[in-house]
């Protein structure tokens, strides 16, 4: 086990070394920098450890060879509670990955996130990607965007072309795609479940949502307490989100999310509701050609919208025990280069700066080109809207479940979530 | 008390002159118990009262907490929006305990019972390999049985196909009317072997001459077991069932493990312990509410002890009667 | 004649149950096991199939042994364990022997405070628990997670011990007073080593709960080196849960151990067991 620094219990062998050995090679030359010391990076993105490991933490060692860094990710459905735990007990990390909106914005109201708003490089962001992690009056910005996930579906190709189908562009298209899969019966028509319930609220609501509701347009005005989840667009989302059910696999409603990736990555459902990140786990696990389409349109013709969400971005603990090599690194987040590493290390994340990146994976880069014909907008659930109790993201993802499974009318769902918006979110009274 | 020093038995009611004349200071009176109390108290004792004194506090947008006396618990019981989530969790966290009490004891006891019968071969074997499930971790036990029930992966139909059966199968763990059976049983599969244990045990203890009179007097083993033994080991299905009462509403990790803390479908696997984690430390986009997680967690420790209650002052007492 | 044969059908149908539940007790972990050993395709395609030579794979171990540091979770989970236990058993005997055999005022409550501990969530008391972590700078340490674990363990331990010991011949430690022997030479050479059987009891209570908790390793110590097998299993499979194979040896992985060093002391376990009944 190498030691490094006063406090090695912090670091895992294997992370020391491989800093150890990046600052010894990628250092020399270098010169010295000023700043040095060791940095813990909170996270929930557990899946991506080897690629910060591995690429992310060598590239800013090459730059900064005497901060060593520690990426010390947690589960994702664990990560909110051991992060506010850990601050609550001032033993969390220097720099935290940071939740879009209100959980961080709350982080921050709290005195946990310092502003970064006299961060060099913090120009590089739009005020559009810094959105979700600015104070409502958008003076002070806290944490660095990362990278945003865009939703739409994913399909397998030697399927399609075995049966001779087409990309669908309009719902009814849609439909009649998955009836043709059904008659087929060689093949489960769509990889989803219900067991993990937000699958069926991101992949689905979320996903095909933003067509129905004119994206940005809908989600202001739900927020202005204008629209209502009861209009008839909303219910409209939730009905189709019911008319899938028959293409699911059979016992979807104890399918968790691994079960869907693993039917779709085995070939044993033809189309997957997806988030754009889960493109780098089809890269590694299926064996096939993937081809993608946005979300169907409800009629022919109109304008499309995507859910392009804001989704990750790092900020830093104000306590943290480090704030010089911790601004240190948040600065070199901000530059082309790790939007260049960040964006294909982990393809289906797109970085939110204005630097051009060119993303290489074709699948990745065929969500990316969305964004020049169809309107992004992001989850109407995530900004303000979750702030009361019943938590609305929470109760989305119970009654999209629920929908599905057959238990609750479109209506019923509707009327559910804005009875519980109703009972404290006051523009809409 | 039985047991009591030879000194103080003789010194009877003069017990504090007799200290001062005879005895100094008794230091290993102390030297004993302070390793045990100082442990228990600065890392058992003291945090929970500070959870106690917490959930007495409300937070504001800013996290500032000021004195709120029991408007948590006001709130809890009666706002739709907390009352509604908590009696689910009670009503859900009572089904899992019954569904413990029913399946878990009389499957324990007849397991014991046959473990226990005399002349039994591979008594040893059948006990080490009973006993096996509850040595391991609950984390683990929740991902094979998610595995093993997952529709997908179809070992679950397809043992039921072996014997006829594949219709019955279904997606068990997914469906509101089904999970938290189905979660219940995978805890029974999993702890079945303590109660099979203390019960095997206290069989054991029953003095050979109580049952060789039933036997001579022409009892089968059967009726030795209802009329002899049973009534004998009941102290011990109470003491079995506490445990199970404690456990049960302390019980978080399974269901964690199985359905997240948002306990689905629709809540219908929410137990007291998932809702104290939902609510202390937030999910999602929810946030932590420290201050209603500390009143949740409070009145789950008034709920256990009304239960350890109302067993040692009314049903002990009661069985130690009968024993008699 | 027919009281034999009698027997003979009672006896088999006694072992048809007990090989049936049996059955129902292994089978998940054997299902495990096996397929820990097959392809990914072919823990899909057949999952109750033993593997041969053509779905023969250890791809899945190959994947957790080179992705995560099993060894070290072991030996935490080993070293954490085995420490808290150490500590339940010592201090928990001292305190029992003192409230069951010296009459001073306060016992009752002493005891009733104490036992109190048997129905307390501790983790009711987890904030607080952080805070002295960190006040304690025991966070992400073993230590921390021993102290809590030793304060979890000691309620039932001190009851159960305290019953046992009220039951123990007076004439031994009368015996030794008045050969003038001091209280805790009487407590370490005679009491405690008539305590063994009811010992092993409450270690085992005290060490099921203790080797199979998530819930302190994920609060109070996550860091790598210090993270116990419980945790690491959790972590590991929510990063790696859609590669099955890795799934299943990492499950394997965290059954085999135990399974083993079960089988090897189960003899004394299930005697430890059952020699101090709960009454």
């Amino acid at each position: 086990m190498v030691n490094v620094g006063r406090a090695p219990s912090r670091l895992s062998g294997r992370i020391a070394r491989i800093a150890v050995t990046a600052g010894l090679v990628a250092g020399w030359p270098a010169l010295s920098q000023a700043q040095s010391g060791e940095l813990v990076i909170e996270s929930w993105r557990n899946d991506d450890l080897a690629i910060w490991q591995d690429v992310i933490i060598p590239a800013f060692n090459k730059k900064y060879p005497d901060i060593t860094v520690t990426f010390s990710p947690t589960a994702p459905t664990e990560y909110n509670a051991a992060l506010n735990a850990k601050i609550e007990a001032g033993t969390a990390g220097d720099l935290i990955t940071c939740r879009p909106f209100d959980a961080s914005l709350a982080l921050y109201q709290r005195g946990h996130l310092a502003s970064l708003n006299d961060l060099p490089g913090i120009e590089n962001f739009s005020d559009v990607a810094k959105s979700a992690w600015v104070t409502d009056d958008g003076a002070t910005v806290f944490c660095v965007p990362m990278a945003s996930v865009i939703h739409g579906f994913l399909y397998n190709q030697e399927i399609f072309e075995e049966l001779g189908l087409a990309e669908p562009t309009t719902v009814a298209e849609f439909h009649a795609l998955l009836d043709r899969l059904q008659e087929d019966g060689n093949y489960i028509p769509m990889a989803m479940g219900t067991a993990d319930q937000w699958e069926a609220a991101t992949m689905g609501f979320q996903n095909i949502g933003p067509n129905y509701w004119r994206g940005e347009e809908g989600r202001r005005a739900l927020i202005a307490g204008e629209d209502k989840f009861t209009d008839p667009e909303y219910v409209a989302v939730f009905q189709e989100l019911a008319s899938w059910a028959p293409y699911l696999g059979d016992g979807y409603s104890a399918q968790t999310y691994p079960d869907s990736q693993n039917l779709f990555s085995l070939g044993r459902a033809a189309i997957y509701p997806a988030g754009s990140w889960d493109i780098s786990v089809f890269r590694t696990q299926a064996d096939f050609e993937m081809g993608a389409f946005p979300p169907p349109l409800p009629e022919a013709g109109q304008d499309c919208f995507i859910s392009d969400h804001t989704d990750i971005a790092i900020g830093m603990n104000a306590a943290a025990k480090n704030p010089d090599a911790a601004r240190a690194f948040l600065e070199w987040t901000t530059t082309a280069e790790f939007a260049e590493i960040y964006s294909n290390q982990l393809p289906g994340f797109f970085s939110l700066s204005k630097h051009a990146v060119t993303v290489e994976d074709p699948t990745a880069a065929e969500f990316l080109s969305w964004r020049e014909q169809c309107q992004p907008t992001i989850r109407n659930s995530y900004q303000i809207l979750s702030r009361g109790e019943p938590n609305l993201e929470n109760e989305l993802w119970n009654v999209s479940a629920q929908v599905i499974n057959g238990t609750l009318t479109p209506e019923a769902a509707a009327q559910q979530i804005q009875d519980g918006l109703d009972s404290w979110y006051k523009p809409q009274q | 008390m039985t047991s009591l020093l030879a000194e103080n038995a003789a010194a009877g009611a003069g017990r504090t002159s007799v200290r001062r004349r005879r005895r100094p200071f008794p230091w290993h009176i102390v030297v004993f118990l302070a390793p045990a109390t100082l442990v228990y108290t600065v890392f058992s004792v003291y945090p929970l009262l500070d959870s106690m004194r917490l959930s007495l506090f409300a937070a504001d947008a800013a996290g500032v907490r000021h004195f709120a006396g029991l408007s948590n618990y006001v709130t809890l019981i009666t706002d739709p929006r907390w009352a509604g989530p908590f009696w689910n969790a009670l009503g859900n966290n009572l089904v899992f305990f019954l569904i413990h009490m029913a399946v878990q004891n009389p499957i324990g006891i007849a397991l014991a019972a046959l473990l226990s019968l005399p002349r039994l071969r591979f008594r040893q074997t059948y006990r080490t390999l009973l006993f096996t499930p509850t040595m391991l971790s609950v984390v683990i036990i929740g991902f094979v049985w998610q595995l093993i029930l997952s529709p997908v992966w179809g070992v679950g139909k397809g043992i039921l196909a072996a014997i006829g059966l594949s219709s019955l199968f279904g997606p068990w763990l997914g469906q509101e009317g089904t999970a938290l059976i189905t979660l219940s049983l995978i805890s029974v599969w999993q702890f079945v072997g303590i109660p099979m244990m203390l019960i095997y045990a206290a069989l054991l203890n029953i003095p050979d001459d109580l049952v060789d009179a039933a036997v001579v007097d022409g009892a089968t083993q059967m009726q030795v077991f209802w009329r002899v033994k049973l009534p004998l080991i009941l102290p011990t299905v109470g003491a079995v069932s506490i445990l199970t009462y404690v456990g049960n509403f302390n019980a978080f990790d399974l269901i964690y493990a199985v359905k997240g803390a948002l306990a689905g479908p629709n809540f219908s696997t929410d137990i007291m312990g998932t809702l104290f984690y939902r609510t202390f430390f937030g999910y999602q986009l929810q946030l932590g509410n420290p201050t209603m997680g500390a009143a949740i967690a409070t009145l789950m420790f008034l709920i256990i002890l009304t239960g350890v209650m109302i067993y040692f002052f009314v049903i002990q007492r009661r069985m130690q009667r009968y024993e008699l | 004649m027919a009281a034999r044969r009698g027997k003979t059908l009672g006896a088999a149908a006694v072992h048809g149950v007990l090989i049936a539940y049996t059955v129902v007790a292994i089978f998940p972990i054997l299902i495990v096991l096996v397929n820990s050993v097959k392809t990914r395709r072919a823990i899909f395609g057949d999952p109750l199939a033993p593997p041969t030579p053509e779905t023969f794979s250890l791809e899945g171990f190959a994947t957790v042994l080179a992705r995560s540091s099993f060894e070290i979770y072991f030996a935490n989970s080993l070293i954490v364990t085995v420490a808290a236990l150490f500590l339940v058993l010592l201090f928990g005997a001292m305190a029992a022997w003192a409230l069951s055999e010296y009459r001073f005022p306060g016992n009752s409550l002493m005891a009733i405070y104490l036992a109190i501990g048997i129905m307390i969530p501790i983790r009711l008391g987890t904030i607080g628990i952080l805070e002295l972590a960190s006040a304690l700078d025991l966070v992400n340490t073993r230590t921390i997670l021993v102290l809590v674990y030793t304060a979890q363990g000691l309620p039932l331990a001190v009851f159960l011990l305290s019953e046992f010991m009220r039951q123990l011949p007076r004439e031994l430690k009368d015996a030794a007073r008045c050969d003038g022997v001091s209280e805790y030479r009487i407590f370490f050479s005679i009491v405690l080593p008539l305590t063994r059987p009811i010992l092993a009891t409450v270690g085992i209570f005290t060490m099921i709960p203790i080797w199979n908790d998530l819930w302190f390793p994920l609060i109070l110590a996550q860091a790598d080196q210090v993270r116990t097998v419980t945790l690491g299993i959790q972590q590991f499979i929510g990063q790696y849960v859609t590669d099955w194979n890795a799934v299943i040896a990492s499950l394997t992985l965290a059954i085999l151990p135990v399974l083993a060093l079960y089988l090897l002391f189960s003899r004394q376990l299930i005697r430890g067991l059952t020699s101090g009944a709960v009454k």
